[in-house]
């Protein structure tokens, strides 16, 4: 019964959705402005049906309802609370109407906080995000209906995933979704500017929160997906290029370029056909990313099972939002104003520089991503594009970006002058050597690693030092100070990194990093669902033990790499199966790992704080 | 801003709904088994009912088909009905994996029983051998011995018919 009350709710969300996109356009066919005040009450109860949607389909998870279909395929009665919960959305169905809910949700906060906008604005606003809606409930009802039923119920479960079983992973499709669904409204905005011929009051600022809410949003989903990558996978790696990684990336890198572009519109100082040209292209790229993983044209880890006819569907909507809203831009796109009253040497200049290389870069990752379709179809067989490619041209590409990052914030809007800043440039310049000098004991890379974070942190520095900054001004500096942190816990686990493999008996050692790891014992110990193989790995000051799992239902062996972290580094161990000849044991020293996750968490926390900051009024008149 | 410049973001997004949308229902070449065109691995294990082993040496000469399967495993349901249909145009070997064999023999008689002889393979020996990373998985032996196709997943009514059977005559 909860069951199908959960269905109606999505068809009754779908109708809100068709009754919030057509109702403006109603009210003025029918020469009533009246209907047009029903927007925001659609918006707010579209967002309701579908929280109530995604609350009937964990019910069933959380009651092991085997007689729903996706509930027999994705979860078993033995399987903890945590990630029955989770399975709700470790599938396409599920993780489809999550994506739906999120939209609606989204629909129905803008509906809910003004922001001072003028009503012609947030209207528009809304009817483009029921628009949207409509769009992919109408996905979620014609193709992925997650409340399908199946007769006989069966008795139990197909299980899940072990790999899945981590709350990294239950946690991480989420937030991430929160994050590419977020920028969804950056993107309504857009074309309610592009709809109107202007983008009129609060505009700028609008687009700067709701960006920011999704960049933190991404921001945290992209760095616990990484962090899982490099616990449960045993690779020792915490970054693949695999296509999906990317289809995060690429909508981060256009939010990123986004917040900063906006700025400058927001002061007078900046192209509003650009803001608007990367609001549109950000959440293109959140939709590519879910084409890819839901069509089945490529192969990954992350790709849910590929159905033809959601593949025509998802690429159908895709080609209607996209193109669609680039058509509109090509033909409205003139009337939006540029204030190109900026010198290239001012914030405004460096901005605008920094946000094209952001555009680039994601242009790049984007060619890398897509290249083995086009090589496909073309009949060159199938090729991966790995990590060489992409660390061979973003890498370089991020170097201007993050030169600029270091300086940028501390030049004027309109106009500036580099003697006036030159005294804060041999600053900035001397920490960059100094991390230099430190990073060239190990490799020219870390030179270059080290002496960008630690221009990065003195930028900074020399930033806040000068004046007590805003609170919109301390998040920027944390969320700067994140990426510099971030910037040197790459660099030193992958330039500093050591490892060592061997098969070893127990008593056996290998040497690594200037220290012998003994394998000192392995042990079966059994878990809930599972039988591990438990190793103890030693060395002085350190005791690791990594596990292999054996699970039952379905029958999988998963890795669990033990990981010791200090903040100098991760010492990290994997085992393989034993044998009788001994058990092959890798150790990896990664010096500064830790730093990454820290440097994200900072970043995310800026981020948060900068959302906070409320502006003052002769302020805000004045932007205005 | 000249006008044309404008339309540049449609035109690149225009390539590349061509380039992801040619893919589209074309599903990749299956990545094909290291082990398709190779002498099928060895194996020895003890039988399920009566004394003996199942040696994969004894299928020489003739074409069979060797079905991974076990009693916890769901998917193995769906399939058996197209076992018990295709035993009776071809030799089918059962591997019990990871199986006590009172539930093997419980799920069998329950179910109907389209193998031959069925080798129990407790603790993944001759599985892992035979690079299985799950149930049901079909190996199809040509009397050479050597692997002609390997299905993995659930094999459905429409494989058998049109990709099985005719490579089983076409090996005999």
């Amino acid at each position: 019964m909860i069951v199908e009350a959960g269905l109606f709710a999505v068809i009754l969300a779908g109708v809100l959705a068709a009754l919030q996109a057509l109702a403006l356009p109603a009210a003025r066919l029918a020469g009533r402005p009246a209907l047009a005040g029903l927007i925001p009450a659609a918006a707010a109860a579209q967002a309701l049906a579908m929280l109530a949607a995604m609350a009937a389909l964990v019910y069933a998870f959380v009651v092991s309802d085997f007689s729903v279909r996706v509930v027999f395929e994705n979860s078993h009665t033995a399987k903890p609370m945590l990630y029955k919960v989770s399975a709700a959305w470790g599938h396409h169905e599920g993780s489809l109407l999550l994506w739906a809910a999120l939209l609606s949700l989204f629909g129905g906060l803008t509906a809910f906080w003004r922001q001072g906008l003028p009503a012609a604005m947030r209207l528009r606003v809304l009817a483009v995000q029921g628009l949207l809606s409509f769009g992919v409930l109408a996905y979620v009802v014609l193709t992925s209906n997650p409340f399908d039923r199946l007769l006989p119920a069966p008795f139990e479960g197909r299980g899940l995933n072990p790999l899945l079983q981590d709350p990294g992973l239950a946690f991480h499709p989420p937030l991430l979704y929160v994050g590419s669904v977020g920028v969804s409204v950056a993107f309504a905005f857009a074309i309610a500017a592009l709809w109107r011929g202007e983008l009129g009051p609060g505009w700028a600022r609008a687009v700067r929160f709701w960006t920011l809410v999704a960049w933190v949003f991404l921001t945290a989903g992209i760095a616990l997906g990484s962090a899982w990558a490099y616990a449960e996978l045993g690779w020792g790696g915490w970054w693949f290029w695999d296509p999906v990684e990317n289809s995060a990336l690429m909508p981060w890198l256009t939010a990123t370029a986004l917040i900063h572009a906006v700025r400058g519109v927001e002061r007078k100082g900046g192209v509003e056909g650009w803001v608007v040209l990367l609001a549109i292209l950000g959440f293109g790229f959140s939709l590519l990313g879910m084409f890819l993983v839901r069509s089945g044209v490529l192969t990954s880890v992350h790709a849910f099972a590929a159905d033809p006819l959601r593949g025509l569907f998802i690429l159908g909507l895709f080609a209607a939002i996209e193109g669609g809203a680039l058509v509109l831009y090509a033909l409205r796109g003139h009337r939006l104003r540029s204030h190109v009253a900026f010198a290239p040497v001012s914030r405004d200049g460096a901005l605008l520089l920094n946000t094209v290389l952001l555009l680039v870069a994601t242009g790049v990752v984007l060619f890398g991503t897509v290249y083995p379709l086009l090589a496909e179809s073309l009949g060159l067989g199938r090729i991966s594009v790995g990590a060489p490619f992409f660390d061979a041209t973003v890498m370089p590409l991020m170097v201007p970006v993050v030169v600029l990052m270091t300086f940028g914030p501390m030049m004027k809007a309109g106009r500036d002058d580099l003697r006036r800043l030159a005294p804060r440039l041999g600053w900035i310049a001397l920490a960059a050597l100094a991390g230099g000098a430190v990073g060239m004991i190990w490799t020219w890379k870390a030179a270059v690693g080290f002496g960008l974070a630690a221009a990065v942190a003195a930028g900074v520095a020399l930033a806040v030092g000068r004046r007590r900054p805003t609170r919109r001004g301390l998040g920027m500096a944390i969320a700067h100070l994140g990426f510099a942190v971030a910037l040197a816990g790459i660099t030193g686990g992958s330039q500093l990194a050591a490892e060592a493999i061997a098969r070893l008996p127990v008593g056996g050692s290998v040497h690594a990093g200037g220290r012998d790891f003994t394998l000192a014992e392995v042990r079966e110990v059994p878990g809930p669902n599972y039988i591990a193989t438990r190793a103890r790995v030693t060395a002085p000051g350190i005791d690791l033990t990594p596990e292999i799992r054996a699970y039952e239902t379905p029958p999988q062996t998963t890795t669990e790499a033990a990981v010791r972290s200090t903040l100098l580094g991760d010492t990290y161990a994997v085992i393989g199966d034993p044998t009788p000849e001994g058990t092959v044991v890798r150790v990896f020293l990664k010096p500064l790992l830790p730093w990454l996750w820290a440097g994200a968490a900072m970043m995310s926390l800026g981020g948060g704080l900068a959302l906070t900051a409320r502006m003052s009024p002769s302020r805000r008149r004045r932007e205005e | 801003m000249r006008r044309w410049r404008l339309w540049l973001p449609l035109a690149a997004f225009a390539a590349l709904l061509a380039v992801v949308g040619f893919r589209v229902g074309k599903p990749e070449a299956p990545l094909p088994s290291p082990l398709v065109g190779k002498p099928l691995p060895a194996f020895s294990l003890p039988l399920l009912e009566g004394e003996g082993r199942l040696n994969s040496a004894d299928f020489a000469g003739r074409a069979v088909l060797v079905n991974v399967f076990g009693s916890w495993c769901v998917a193995c349901v769906e399939e058996h009905p197209v076992l018990l249909e295709a035993a009776r145009s071809a030799e089918i070997v059962g591997i019990a994996w990871r199986d006590k064999p009172e539930d093997t023999r419980a799920w069998l008689a329950k179910r109907g029983n389209p193998y031959r002889a069925v080798g129990v393979d407790a603790d993944s020996r001759a599985v892992l051998d035979l690079g299985v990373t799950g149930a049901p998985e079909t190996f199809v032996v040509g009397p050479d011995g050597r692997v002609a196709f390997k299905l993995t997943g659930v094999m459905t009514p429409e494989i058998w018919r049109d990709r099985i059977r005719p490579l089983l005559e076409s090996l005999k």
